[in-house]
């Protein structure tokens, strides 16, 4: 019956995509191509510091906004309501104890409702007590209007997914879900040899973030010649993930596994191994608990990432723009890092919870591990 | 009652001989040859061995439920109980592999005080069991989340993930035999003995067709309920080992089980609002709804044809078991 509420869901989400955005192209070979071009990039900015580098020179001026401290930051957030979220969110609220200019920090947690946050953010406008608004939208249409209307009274940031608007200062977000997928299958290509079987996993249908790691993944294996023997949703779920794997091993062999997104990864591994398989080929994501079980196996794997660190950086805008400093805008595209064979001990911590996300460049703040859930 | 005067009677007429059996058997068994037919190497042990290892939660999480259904209501608190099983085991053991006894043991606490609460407040402040459990499923997801704060925070040992993941290897004949499916065969076993071999299954029956009747009757028509609940929620402490052992910890384990172990008693027959029902039916109910997942799997069909299948087919078994029994009355 969980199925049952899932169509129900994946309905919805279906036809609020088609509703608001039918020419939603997930498959747009212009993007693609940039993204491809933006991972080989040399950053810009402090090096050793990706929160703060970016990859598009162009700078937005910020003198009109301009004021004396201490400052009030709001921020409205879609939701805390998953593990990647939680991370950044723990990155964006200590962020702000690095930065005394900072008298008062308002955060608003829409709870994944779009009409919670459309609501979230009239009230903080209303309120009329803050200096720059923060924005991480839940979808991307339906929140264009309401930060248009805050556009008209203060400099506001967006982060994370985007807005149909430029008229936020900047838009800060990684490469993107192109360049997920690119990195990921791009690895596959090159391990595994033409012909060779690779099975796709993916959590939903219709999340933009996701279908276009999947089109870009998808595209570079054809490409390659690989033989893609399934693409399976898994809807984020251990079990089901390590069921679908089992099926498919007793039907064939296979020489690769490429996912959207690594939660479930560990579950998928063990699914080979408890049939007594070789791991084949790995595409994971950052989660500690795949590096950990990658580096115990000694696998040929990657993790490409969709940094949580990104949580860090419209703070340190925020605090920029109010004090007339230029901000790279109209977008600050930062680097989207993989973790790989060469640097994967650096990321692994095993003092960290299962699902947190290495690439959270938290590792030199002053709280760390304790406020990511860590132990000492 | 009267339909089953009448069934009785109707009962009679019918030629002897031909025994009486519930058609989600037939059911399961026309699904398996339809698994058989699409992958042949389901018939080898790790084809069906992982199906049964698969399908052992769901199936001890049913015959649970059935006991609640049995005496007239519905537990809807299972799948957070099972979530809170596994997310807080994974705090407590803190991986430590010694640590797995005392863990189940306080599981098994936590699951025998949410039975008993489940079951006082249907009893005594005559709350639906409907409602209660619903407020039991909201208080316990909110517990899981306060201990995890929203994210997995730490690992099962190899000892706790025993039960549900490990198979041992080598045994004759069937080559491989899940833990997991062990631990199946004996609970179940002793669900169906209490169900339909002891007083209790009695009892239970009693109070579910008519808890006035069987108040008057002099059974203890409390003490049943609550006993009903606390079978419910132990059998959801086991089935959140299993699924903790099976695929390790994740905040949502347990959502959506609630209503697929009350599809699998009705599958195997079971009278919702009380009065009827079998355990290995229900158990093979869970078996079923295992195997539909897991043809459609089969079939490589794309994702929304699946789910509309999916769907349709469970709609035509319960209808099939809902005819049956206005026919025969069983």
């Amino acid at each position: 019956m969980r199925k049952v509420l899932k169509v129900a869901t994946a309905m919805s989400m279906v036809l609020a995509v088609a509703g608001t955005a039918a020419a939603q192209n997930f498959n747009d070979p212009e993007e693609f191509a940039r993204q491809k071009e933006q991972l080989s990039m040399t950053p810009q900015g402090p090096e050793g510091q990706p929160w703060a580098q970016y990859l598009v020179d162009a700078m937005a001026d910020t003198a009109q906004y301009k004021k004396d401290g201490p400052y009030t930051v709001c921020f409205s957030n879609a939701g805390v309501n998953n593990p990647w979220r939680v991370v950044g969110y723990t990155n964006m609220t200590e962020e702000v104890k690095l930065h005394p200019e900072i008298g008062n920090f308002v955060h608003v947690d829409a709870e994944g409702s779009d009409d919670k946050q459309i609501a979230d953010i009239q009230d903080l406008l209303a309120g009329g007590n803050c200096d720059i608004l923060i924005v991480s939208p839940n979808t991307t249409a339906a929140l264009t209007p309401a930060v248009e209307a805050a556009c008209q009274r203060l400099p506001v940031i967006v982060f994370d997914r985007g807005v149909e608007t430029d008229c936020p200062v900047t838009f800060i977000h990684p490469v993107g879900g192109y360049g997920f997928g690119i990195q990921g299958a791009q690895f596959v290509a090159d391990n595994v040899e033409a012909g060779g079987n690779v099975l796709m996993l993916r959590i939903l249908p219709g999340v933009d973030v996701l279908e276009t790691r999947y089109s870009a993944g998808r595209r570079i294996l054809e490409e390659a010649g690989l033989n893609i023997v399934g693409a399976e949703f898994t809807d984020g779920d251990n079990a089901k993930t390590k069921s679908i794997v089992e099926d498919y091993l007793q039907r064939g062999s296979i020489d690769a596994v490429w996912m959207d997104a690594g939660a479930t990864a560990v579950a998928a591994i063990e699914a080979f191994e408890d049939g007594g398989f070789d791991v084949p080929v790995f595409v994971g994501e950052d989660q500690q608990d795949f590096l950990q079980k990658w580096r115990a196996l000694d696998l040929t794997a990657i993790a490409p990432t969709y940094p949580t660190y990104q949580w860090r950086t419209p703070i340190i805008a925020a605090v920029s723009i109010l004090k007339g400093e230029s901000v790279p805008g109209p977008e600050w595209v930062l680097p989207q890092p993989a973790i790989t064979a060469e640097n994967l001990d650096e990321f692994i911590n095993d003092k960290m919870p299962p699902l947190h996300y290495a690439m959270c460049g938290c590792e030199d703040m002053p709280d760390y591990p304790k406020a990511w859930g860590g132990s000492e | 009652m009267s339909e089953q005067v009448l069934s009785s009677q109707s009962k009679k007429a019918r030629p002897r001989g031909l025994p009486q059996i519930n058609p989600v058997y037939f059911i399961l068994a026309a699904l398996i040859v339809a698994i058989i037919l699409n992958n042949p190497a389901f018939v080898e042990p790790t084809g069906y061995m992982n199906f049964l290892k698969r399908a052992a939660p769901l199936a001890i999480l049913a015959a649970g439920q059935l006991y609640v259904i049995v005496s007239g209501g519905f537990d809807l608190s299972v799948g957070s109980l099972i979530t809170l099983v596994v997310v807080g085991s994974s705090m407590l053991s803190n991986n430590d592999p010694s640590s797995t006894w005392w863990v189940i043991s306080v599981m098994l606490g936590i699951g025998l005080a949410v039975g008993l609460i489940n079951g006082l407040v249907v009893c005594y402040l005559k709350v639906p069991s409907l409602i209660a459990t619903l407020g039991m499923m909201i208080t316990l997801n909110g517990f899981a989340f306060m201990w995890s704060g929203g994210a997995p925070r730490g690992y099962l040992p190899d000892t706790f993930r025993f039960f549900g993941r490990v198979n041992i290897m080598d045994v004759p004949v069937i080559r491989m035999l899940p833990v997991a499916v062990i631990v199946l065969i004996v609970v179940g076993f002793l669900l169906y003995w209490l169900m339909h071999r002891t007083n209790l299954g009695r009892l239970l029956h009693a109070v579910g067709d008519n808890p006035r009747a069987a108040l008057l009757a002099g059974v203890p028509v409390n003490r049943v309920r609550i006993t009903a609940f606390v079978v419910s929620s132990l059998s959801a402490v086991i089935t959140g080992i299993l699924l903790g052992g099976f695929a390790g910890v994740s905040t949502d384990v347990g959502t959506g089980y609630e209503l697929q172990a009350i599809t699998a008693a009705v599958l195997g027959g079971a009278q919702l609002l009380g009065g009827r029902g079998s355990v290995p039916a229900a158990i093979a109910g869970a078996l079923t709804l295992t195997a539909i997942f897991t043809l459609l799997n089969f079939l490589g069909l794309p994702q929304p044809v699946r789910q509309v299948v999916q769907g349709l087919i469970l709609i035509a078994a319960v209808a099939l078991a809902m005819y049956r029994r206005k026919r025969t009355g069983q």
